[in-house]
């Protein structure tokens, strides 16, 4: 439902319509084409280099206040390997992933405080993460002097520019065959980062995929035992469905 | 059965009447023979009654009613419970799977004439059934606390403040607060575990009793009792419901198992429809998503809700054929005035009305989930409706046929072409 | 009609269905009675805790907490372990014959892994109340009292390997809890050779 129907239905709280007029710019972000996020959730060692970047660049701002970090044993880590590569904030294995910043400097440092990732990928959409985190481009007309393609103004800057290096979005005029001009903006490698383009992909996309992981982690459980549940109940139907023939021959 | 049992159950029978009551209601309860397909939703309908108390129960042992505990309370049973997850899915899945069993149980009734006399009681506690399981569902959506439960109260709350005179009030002690916050979260927990539970569960024991009473309907409408046997009193078309329904309903409810079960364990957010994506963002009072539109078993209403203009700047209208939709049902057994109970034995025209209902309901239904301009707007070229959206001009139709299904009924269904119907039931 | 039925078919589909339905039932009861067990919360926050002993002096006692309940540790004196032996007659299970009391590593006279260093759940056997230290022999505690623990509540009165007293109203000797040295002053409680408690 867009804001003029629910203004239509006549929410009649006239302070909350005063509210929710300028929010509502912010929150009907433009339809965008987003990529497909190549994941699978069942490549361990894609999981465990994800999880890897996440502790590395996105624990640091945002939380993961629900998520243990000894539920990683479920991508295939030890307790120890855990404590030892993946806890860097002095946590125990047992706690949730914290944020070390505090919120009242994140919300003086960024406007508003980074939110927690636990589930961030059942809210978003693994396609929309993938595309996000490389559709950070410069923008000197942001504080951060980062903007996105997918989250126009967003307040995060660009962690992983080190990585990916520097894009700037190109607008080119294109005429096509009837000489309709239309604006095609596309993103452009302007200075190049640590990695390559293709590296710098396969990592988002183990990040998404570790995220995808994070925002349920019982899904590989949930998968399996349906597979189990399911053949129970089709035996079940089987038996049942010749007890009712069977009685049902007294019914004429 | 050995001689112990016997003289224990003789015990009993003395002081209860526990063997009377298992004749009455199973052994030597009646029911026709030819109850087909749509018959099951009946018993599926007690079956996830049981499974969303008996999930419900357990949820609360770990859900927290605040709104700074909630959500997080949540992710909670969902990870750090164990097999939380599990049955959370089972509370999640079976609130849907309610109503689709609900409404499949309702189409029943309309199409076999279930609610004509002398079952109006029946069909009337089964429409105070659907009206506090729609309770039930709304106060149950804001538990999570996430962004759409929150927006849904803010805006369904926001509905009874449309009510002329008393409505900013009304909507006022229904929050308990200014905005929707930690006091209605707490008030709809309440509600949610106990209070309407218990409503249900009497409503759905009246309507029990109230259909033991007069004896089940039947895909032809016979009434089975007017042809009993002259020596046992028996009805010539009855058969026990015990065995011959149980066994009968457990293949029933194994297939619907097997259907639950796929939802739960392959496709719990079925596509965002049982559970949806902004659900998973905590509740933000400040932030509205970019859309929010209610659970899919409540969209038809709402369809209706948005469909209706506003007269005179008030929503009221809206608001009121959103609640008279609903309630409308209660009145069928007096609208139809059918020398005939079942879809068998009636003529085109009604079939014709049904059939132009239920496609109402599944369109209305369709578009309340999508915003109004899902299909764009009518050019500047069409005469009147040049500029309006014409997803609304489509409900606002659907809506008349949806209402003129049940207000011409006492018409249609007294002059349409019926069938002879038989004696006796058919196979 | 029943005279065609074949009552043997019935009764092996009705035994079949019955078996499916029982296993059916017992595998939905599972997640339920299993969601009433400690969760991960629970567990993380009970995990085992290590203790820092090499700053405990000779006489004195710290108090740690797992599992949400009071754990002493003592550093014994020689006089306090050699006293321990003179109480014999009068404990209720001076030979430690209640092993449930105390991991296989500790029934010994001391009750413990390194004889010096005593470490006991502080709460007493009889209903639950946590005992006050009276680590010192003598004082207000009687000529004969050779050091130990005495419980408020019911006046149950324990010694210093936690060993009940005749005539105290708690029927065995203080838990001592499964631990560990991961090194010579670094104590882990809550975990041992087999693993966590």
């Amino acid at each position: 439902m867009k804001f003029a129907e629910m203004k239509q239905m006549g929410l009649l709280c006239g302070l909350l319509m005063a509210l929710w007029q300028p929010l509502a710019g912010v929150a009907s972000e433009a339809e965008v084409h987003l990529d497909r996020a190549p994941i699978d959730t069942s490549n361990q060692a894609s999981l465990q280099r994800g999880a890897r970047v996440f502790v590395n660049y996105c624990l640091n701002c945002h939380s993961a206040a629900y998520m243990r970090y000894n539920r990683l044993v479920d991508i295939g880590l030890t307790e120890a390997q855990i404590k030892d590569n993946l806890v860097l904030t002095g946590a125990k294995v047992g706690d949730t992933m914290k944020v070390v910043m505090p919120a009242k400097d994140a919300k003086a440092w960024f406007g508003a405080q980074p939110p927690d990732l636990t589930v961030e990928a059942r809210a978003r959409g693994a396609d929309w993460l993938y595309t996000y985190l490389r559709g950070f481009y410069r923008d000197s007309s942001r504080p951060t002097g980062w903007n996105n393609t997918v989250y126009d103004k967003v307040a995060m800057p660009h962690v992983l520019w080190e990585l990916q290096g520097q894009q700037v979005l190109k607008t080119e005029l294109k005429r096509d065959a009837h000489g309709h001009e239309t604006e095609v903006k596309q993103l452009v490698l302007d200075k190049p980062g640590k990695i390559s383009p293709a590296e710098y992909d396969a990592t988002i996309a183990d990040l998404v995929n570790y995220m995808v992981f994070m925002s349920e982690p019982s899904k590989g459980k949930r998968l399996q035992l349906g597979v189990i549940v399911l053949l129970f109940l089709g035996l079940m139907f089987i038996v049942s469905y010749y007890l009712k023939k069977e009685f049902w021959k007294d019914v004429h | 059965m050995g001689k112990y049992m016997t003289s224990v159950l003789g015990w009993v029978d003395q002081r209860f009447p526990l063997t009377s009551n298992l004749k009455a209601h199973l052994t030597e309860y009646y029911a026709p023979k030819n109850f087909n397909f749509w018959y099951f939703f009946g018993s599926l309908a007690l079956l996830v009654l049981v499974l969303q108390i008996l999930t419900g129960i357990f949820l609360t042992m770990n859900y927290k009613p605040d709104a700074d505990l909630a959500f997080a309370s949540v992710e909670y049973i969902m990870r750090d419970v164990s097999w939380g997850w599990l049955i959370r899915y089972m509370h999640s899945t079976g609130a849907s799977m309610f109503f689709v069993v609900v409404y499949l149980h309702m189409f029943r009734g309309l199409i076999y004439g279930s609610y004509r006399n002398p079952r109006e009681l029946i069909w009337l506690f089964g429409v105070g059934i659907f009206l506090v399981l729609m309770g039930e569902a709304f106060f149950g959506y804001l538990l999570p606390w996430g962004q759409m439960s929150y927006w849904g109260a803010q805006v369904i709350i926001n509905l009874f403040a449309s009510i002329p005179f008393i409505g900013p009030d009304v909507a006022l002690w229904l929050r308990g607060d200014y905005t929707v916050s930690d006091a209605t979260l707490n008030r709809f927990f309440a509600f949610h575990v106990i209070a309407l539970p218990l409503v249900l569960l009497g409503l759905v024991v009246a309507h029990i009793i109230a259909l033991h009473e007069v004896g089940s309907n039947n895909p032809d409408g016979v009434e089975i009792k007017k042809n009993k046997d002259p020596v046992t009193h028996i009805p010539l078309d009855g058969i026990p419901f015990h065995p011959y329904y149980t066994v009968k309903d457990i293949v029933g409810v194994t297939v619907f198992l097997i259907v639950f079960s796929a939802v739960l364990f392959f496709a719990p957010e079925m596509g965002g429809y049982f559970l949806e994506a902004n659900n998973f963002i905590p509740a933000d009072p400040l932030k509205t998503p970019a859309h929010i539109a209610p659970v899919w078993y409540f969209t038809p209403y709402y369809s209706i809700l948005r469909a209706v203009p506003p007269i005179m700047n008030s929503q009221f209208p809206g608001v009121a054929a959103m609640g008279l939709s609903v309630v409308i049902f209660a009145l069928l057994p007096w609208l139809d005035r059918s020398p005939v109970k079942s879809i068998r034995y009636r003529g085109n025209l009604y079939k014709s009305w049904l059939a132009a209902f239920v496609v109402s309901f599944i369109v209305l239904g369709y578009l309340g989930t999508k915003p109004s301009n899902v299909w764009g707007t009518f050019g500047a070229d069409v005469a009147i409706l040049g500029g309006a959206d014409v997803a609304t001009v489509v409900a606002r139709i659907f809506t008349l046929v949806y209402f003129l299904f049940f207000v011409l009924m006492p018409w249609y269904s007294s002059r349409d072409k019926t069938k002879a119907v038989p004696e006796r039931v058919t196979a | 009609m029943a005279n065609q039925v074949d009552t043997n078919r019935r009764r092996f589909l009705i035994a079949a269905t019955g078996a499916a339905g029982g296993v059916a039932a017992t595998a939905v009861a599972l997640p339920f009675v299993g969601s009433m067990l400690p969760s991960e919360r629970a567990k993380a926050a009970g995990a085992p805790v290590e203790v820092d002993v090499s700053k405990i002096e000779p006489g004195a006692m710290i108090t740690e907490e797992w599992r949400g309940k009071p754990v002493w540790i003592v550093n014994r004196t020689q006089e306090m372990l050699d006293a321990l032996a003179k109480n014999n007659d009068n404990l209720s299970d001076p030979m430690l014959q209640v092993t449930s009391q105390q991991p296989d590593y500790c029934n010994n006279p001391d009750r413990s892994i390194k004889s010096n260093m005593l470490v006991l759940v502080g709460i007493c056997t009889h209903l639950g109340c946590s005992p006050s230290p009276k680590l010192q022999p003598g004082n207000d505690m009687g000529a004969d009292w050779t050091g130990g623990f005495f419980c408020p509540c019911h006046g149950s009165k324990f010694d210093l390997a936690g060993r009940v007293f005749k005539g105290s109203p708690a029927p065995v000797n203080l838990v001592v809890p499964p631990h560990k040295y991961i090194s010579d002053g670094l104590l882990v409680v809550g975990v041992d050779a087999q693993g966590e408690a």
